[in-house]
């Protein structure tokens, strides 16, 4: 587990963006608007000694393990003396504060200025320790690391992967500026990645995490640009006659899925992320567009309105047949597929209203997770439990994110901006 | 020496572009006008060019025809119904008239510029603006303008020109531009 998690951590390191002066970016605030079902209770014991640093550790597991919806805290107040090992938790106390969980740890400095940072997650029920893990770490990287115990811990009590140190990029719009910006999931530390006066849009990143993808109108069209996260570089890779625009990556990264309308209407190609080897995927009179890879790589969802009304279909691209997904309703458009390939999430329109659904493939049920009135552009989490998207709220764009059973609901604001277009990054490469 | 006069001249290029502390990655232009660059920004829908380039648009009396206010090739914008791209009657005289006017100066050029109202997935508006557009442009190559001298293309629903959240700022994001060049 231990050098896993080193290597991880090296790998972290290199895929981040250079980090120059930083600059306040209007930060993304998230609030919990709605819980699940059944919360866990855990309790978060302070560490013992990070006080002393910067950065307290258990307080950033805590944040992140209560946005998650999933966890109620504890209060860990008046418990003499502090816990700090596995051994040291007194079952009953825990018990009597009906805590299922308990997290003890400390952060205690080693000789070259790093932490020794250690933790263990106690099941109070079965009063068992469940892990216990150690590692080195310097204070540049204490942040990582409570982002990757709170996911540990996740992972541990709910079964499924967390997605507490994964990034999310979103455009934000203050007057006639638009920026791309990329930030960690809670809405820490956002860095601008493009800034522009003209319309930026689309966001999309590679399965790898180190490039995006997006429309600008810097050129006063729509024109598809593939970014380097580490170095900057940016490129038009797509700018034909017309508009293009809907980038979307292949699972391997090799290919990206792109709408233009070179050829006439708003049709879908395959292209190169260096926009060499333009291929075209199907020809229709309608307008194709919104295609994106299902996580098998086999077949791409998008968006036609080929009969009569905007609707969703899956193209396989081994075989070349087209099959419509989407029945309900004259609406239905933004197909993401899901991670584990059994369905999508979607946005239709209802009486006026846009709202963020899902839809299975095998049951072909479509499941409402938001009421709108204008939800757009959804984005799941690499562990398929929570999508983002772009809301309204005081009268300015937000983003807002949804479990897909519909339980948790969250809203990130930032103060004085409009905030659309999310795009939920990848796991780190580990 | 050379190499510091290099570093300082380039970092006050820089400087200058640059109108906030940026942590922005570096942009590598690619013969594009960078997007931190501020925009000049063209103007959208009935814009009446001061610097108008004279030769672009076919002659001196071409250019008058184009911003006298009492002809209706000074009326640039073509609106459309919800979900719709088809050209309504009421709009093809005005079509016409821009059509024949590039039938009679073939050197005259134009961009037509398909929008949307805001409702709806931001992606399917650029497509269908784009459709908006080349309607436009089909109607006006069928009445003689050649295929070279329109270019089309699509802002979605970004460039709204009214940013209103009713039906009435709705129908007035609805449209196309008609834009000429030079203007």
């Amino acid at each position: 587990m231990i050098p896993l998690f080193r290597r991880w951590l090296a790998a972290v390191a290199l895929s981040f963006l250079p980090l120059g002066a930083q600059v306040a970016h209007a930060q993304l605030s998230i609030e919990i608007v709605g819980g699940a079902a059944s919360a866990i209770p855990i309790a978060i014991v302070p560490f013992d000694a990070e006080g002393t640093w910067p950065l307290a550790i258990s307080q950033i597991v805590g944040a992140d393990l209560s946005r998650s919806g999933m966890f109620r805290l504890v209060d860990t107040a008046g418990v003499v003396p502090r816990p700090v090992r596995a051994a040291d938790v007194q079952y009953p106390v825990w018990r009597a504060r009906s805590a299922d969980a308990v997290v003890v740890g400390s952060m205690l400095p080693t000789p070259d200025g790093r932490a020794d940072v250690r933790f263990a997650l106690v099941d109070v029920v079965k009063q068992t320790p469940l892990v216990q893990m150690s590692f080195v770490v310097a204070p540049a990287q204490f942040r990582i690391t409570a982002h990757k115990i709170a996911d540990i811990i996740y992972e541990k009590l709910t079964g499924d992967r967390g997605v507490f140190s994964t990034r999310i990029a979103y455009i934000t719009k203050q007057g006639s500026r638009y920026q791309l910006l990329v930030a960690d999931a809670d809405g820490y530390g956002p860095q601008s990645i493009v800034s522009s006066n003209e319309p930026l849009l689309s966001p999309r990143w590679s399965p790898d995490g180190t490039r995006l993808a997006y429309v600008s109108f810097e050129n006063k069209k729509p024109v598809v640009y593939v970014q380097s996260l580490e170095t900057g570089a940016r490129r038009a890779v797509a700018n034909f006659r017309g508009s293009n625009s809907s980038p979307a990556w292949s699972p391997d990264g090799r290919k990206i899925a792109v709408t233009l309308t070179k050829d006439g209407g708003s049709q879908v190609y395959l292209m190169n992320p260096d926009g060499s080897g333009v291929t075209r995927v199907m020809t229709s009179q309608a307008i194709d567009t919104e295609a994106f890879f299902t996580p098998d790589g086999q077949s791409l969802v998008f968006t036609s309105d080929r009969g009569g009304t905007p609707q969703i279909y899956r193209a396989s691209l081994l075989g070349g047949q087209v099959e419509r997904l989407t029945f309900e309703g004259s609406y239905n458009v933004s197909p993401k597929p899901l991670p584990d390939g059994k369905g999508l999430v979607f946005v239709r329109r209802d009486g006026g209203r846009f709202e963020i659904a899902t839809l299975d493939y095998a049951t072909h049920q479509v499941q409402v997770l938001t009421s709108g009135p204008n939800d757009e552009s959804p984005s799941v989490a690499p562990n398929g439990k929570l999508v983002i998207y772009a809301s309204e709220g005081g009268g300015r764009g937000i983003l807002a994110a949804v479990s897909i059973d519909g339980r948790v609901k969250q809203r990130l604001v930032a103060p004085a901006t409009d905030v659309r277009e999310p795009a939920w990054g990848p796991f780190p490469r580990s | 020496m050379r190499n510091l006069l290099f570093v300082v001249i380039v970092a006050a290029a820089l400087a200058a572009c640059s109108t906030t502390p940026t942590t922005e990655a570096p942009v590598e232009d690619h013969g594009t006008s960078g997007a931190t660059a501020p925009g000049t920004g063209a103007q959208t829908g009935g814009a009446q060019g001061s610097g108008v380039n004279g030769s672009n648009l076919g002659g001196g009396a071409g250019a008058d025809e184009l911003r006298n206010p009492n002809s209706i090739l000074s009326k640039r914008s073509v609106y459309f119904d919800f979900d719709s791209f088809v050209v309504k009657d009421d709009y093809k005289p005005l079509v016409e008239a821009h059509a024949r006017y590039l039938q009679s100066h073939p050197n005259a050029r134009m961009t037509v510029q398909g929008n949307t109202d805001e409702r709806g997935s931001r992606e399917y508006n650029i497509a269908l603006g784009q459709k908006r557009a080349d309607a436009v442009k089909r109607m006006m190559t069928l009445l003689g303008a050649r295929d070279g001298q329109i270019e089309t293309t699509s802002f979605g629903e970004e460039r709204p020109k009214n940013p209103g959240h009713d039906e009435s700022a709705w129908a007035e994001n609805r449209r196309d531009d008609i834009v000429y060049a030079g203007e």
